[in-house]
């Protein structure tokens, strides 16, 4: 570990600011927290909400995992996880179970999470409200008045386009029945899990310099219609790979004849389950 | 602070004293007026008399600098500009309505023409795809809109329909009045004509209050039962209609009635 960067790379009193930052998104399930956020070595939309609030909680006991679209071995996870393997020294996992931080990009693990865990959200867009209200003076009351009817718009428009609520991703929740979030861009497939989750959810947007938090055991809802109500992406075929018919698949499309198979978005949790070991 | 009069017949919006000034510039000055339940008010005068800087303090959007706006509302009379701004923005979200000279500022132009209808619902807590579909359709039939182009963004409307969403967009939550800012301005004449119309039916069918800012005489003359005339911020006349058009008393009526174009 080179002596010249702080333990996990930002100073003391820029984590204590976060960490600050954090202990209030917590209180206040929900609610956008403002802090200063810093500059990273890496770009925005890299993760660099994520990666300073890994950074503020992380300790030299901890076990990170870094997924990114639910592959821990794409170029952003590896990144990630070498970042903080050089700037704090820490142990590095792909197993869920055995991780107690995990920074995500659009995913939650398929593996339940337990208590104690910590799962860090990169989000690049905060506010739930702003294809509504473009101005954050006014989404600022809208959040404060609990404004939230024209939330629905958003849906009814689906339904008005497609006949059903089309949103797959970053699908609008209400947390501990108050303020509307923006769970990041997870597939909608993700949203139960933040439901009454023992782990706690930290979510960090670098650019727009916002936290916000779900506290272990807190009620998250999707947001639906009475005649339409919310629903999960169903998958006509099981993984390729480890024939799950209960995680989230992708989709891949393997010759130019339109030949496609189904494979477990989630990485680990399909080596595991196809048998595979772990190094 | 003035206390209203306690009066049997109480008025759905009373205006004492209201002043607004921008620095040392003035908007309006101690402006009182009041509308009974289904009353149309106009508020005539030139470009730059205060008009709708007048309605912009009604509808809670600035705070005037002086006096109060009571409002009859179902929760008793509160005066809105002395009120909490939860409760305030409540009263104006539920109970009034706002249309705009420019559509495009009343409207959410990315959102379809049934999406714009279904937003005050929704914030009434609405939460039934179908209800709000079936309301959205029957005001859009009730302004004259083809109902099939429900699903069309407004940005694909003429502008007397635009203006005619407004309206509806308005009215779907039966609001207790609708404050309009010259909704008339910058449609031809055949155009105004049918959005005027449009707006009578409607008035006269639901009881409604209005506060209608224009500069136009003829339409004033049209929808208002009694008008106020506006001069560099003050009101300074005021009474039916007819009287006041025909029958103009202050030099500065007279010569708004006079400079009325006739064919």
């Amino acid at each position: 570990m080179p002596l010249s960067y702080n333990f996990a790379y930002l100073d003391e009193q820029s984590k204590k600011m976060i960490r600050r930052s954090i202990l209030k998104a917590l209180a206040i399930p929900g609610f956008q927290v403002p802090f200063g956020g810093r500059e990273m070595p890496l770009p925005y939309g890299w993760g660099t909400g994520g990666i300073q609030l890994t950074a503020a909680v992380i300790g030299p006991d901890d076990r990170l995992k870094v997924i990114d679209q639910g592959s821990d071995d794409t170029v952003n996870a590896i990144s990630i996880k070498a970042f903080f393997k050089k700037t704090a020294g820490i142990a590095i996992t792909e197993e869920t179970r055995s991780a107690t931080i995990i920074q995500t990009r659009h995913r939650i693990p398929e593996t339940p999470l337990q208590n104690g865990q910590i799962m860090v959200f990169q989000v690049p867009i905060p506010e739930p409200l702003q294809f509504i209200e473009p101005k954050k003076s006014q989404t600022a009351k809208m959040h404060g008045f609990e404004e939230y009817g024209s939330m629905h718009v958003k849906l009814y428009e689906d339904i008005a386009k497609f006949g059903r609520i089309a949103t797959a991703f970053d699908y609008p929740v209400q947390v501990h029945q108050r303020y509307i979030m923006s769970p990041s861009p997870i597939p909608k497939y993700d949203n139960p899990k933040l439901h009454r989750s023992p782990a706690v959810h930290l979510f960090g947007a670098g650019r727009e310099k916002r936290i916000y938090a779900v506290p272990p055991y807190t009620d998250v809802v999707s947001l639906d219609f009475e005649d339409y109500p919310f629903e999960l992406e169903k998958w006509d075929g099981a993984c390729a790979v480890c024939g799950s018919t209960d995680s989230f698949l992708d989709e891949i499309i393997t010759d130019d004849t339109g030949t496609r198979m189904f494979i477990c978005s989630d990485t680990e949790y399909c080596q595991k389950k196809a048998g595979n070991t772990f190094s | 602070m003035t206390r209203m009069p306690e009066n049997s017949s109480q008025p759905l919006l009373a205006v004492t004293h209201l002043s607004k000034f921008f620095g040392r510039q003035l908007g309006c000055h101690d402006i009182g007026f009041t509308v009974s339940p289904g009353e149309v008010i106009g508020v005539v005068g030139e470009s730059g008399s205060g008009k709708s800087t007048l309605l912009n303090c009604i509808a809670g959007r600035i705070k005037p600098s002086n006096g109060s706006v009571f409002f009859n509302s179902s929760a008793g009379m509160i005066d809105l500009c002395r009120s909490s701004e939860a409760l305030v923005r409540k009263i104006i979200r539920t109970q009034t309505g706002y249309v705009t000279q420019n559509a495009a500022q009343g409207l959410k132009m990315h959102i379809s023409a049934g999406g714009n209808i279904g937003d005050k619902l929704m914030a009434g807590g609405m939460r039934h795809y179908g209800q709000i579909r079936k309301m959205a359709l029957a005001w859009l039939e009730r302004v004259e809109i083809d109902p099939d182009r429900i699903d069309d963004m407004p940005a694909t409307f003429s502008g007397g329909m635009q203006q005619r969403l407004q309206i509806a967009a308005n009215l779907v939550n039966s609001p207790k009045i609708m404050l309009m800012d010259e909704p008339t301005s910058g449609l031809d004449v055949s155009v105004q004509a049918r959005l005027i119309d449009v707006l009578r039916k409607l008035v006269s069918g639901l009881n409604l209050s209005m506060v209608l800012v224009t500069h136009d005489l003829a339409v004033a003359r049209l929808l208002c039962h009694r008008l106020y005339v506006m001069k560099q911020g003050e009101m300074v006349e005021s009474g039916l209609s007819d009287q006041i058009l025909d029958d103009p008393r202050q030099p500065y009526t007279q010569l708004l009635v006079s400079s009325v174009l006739k064919p």
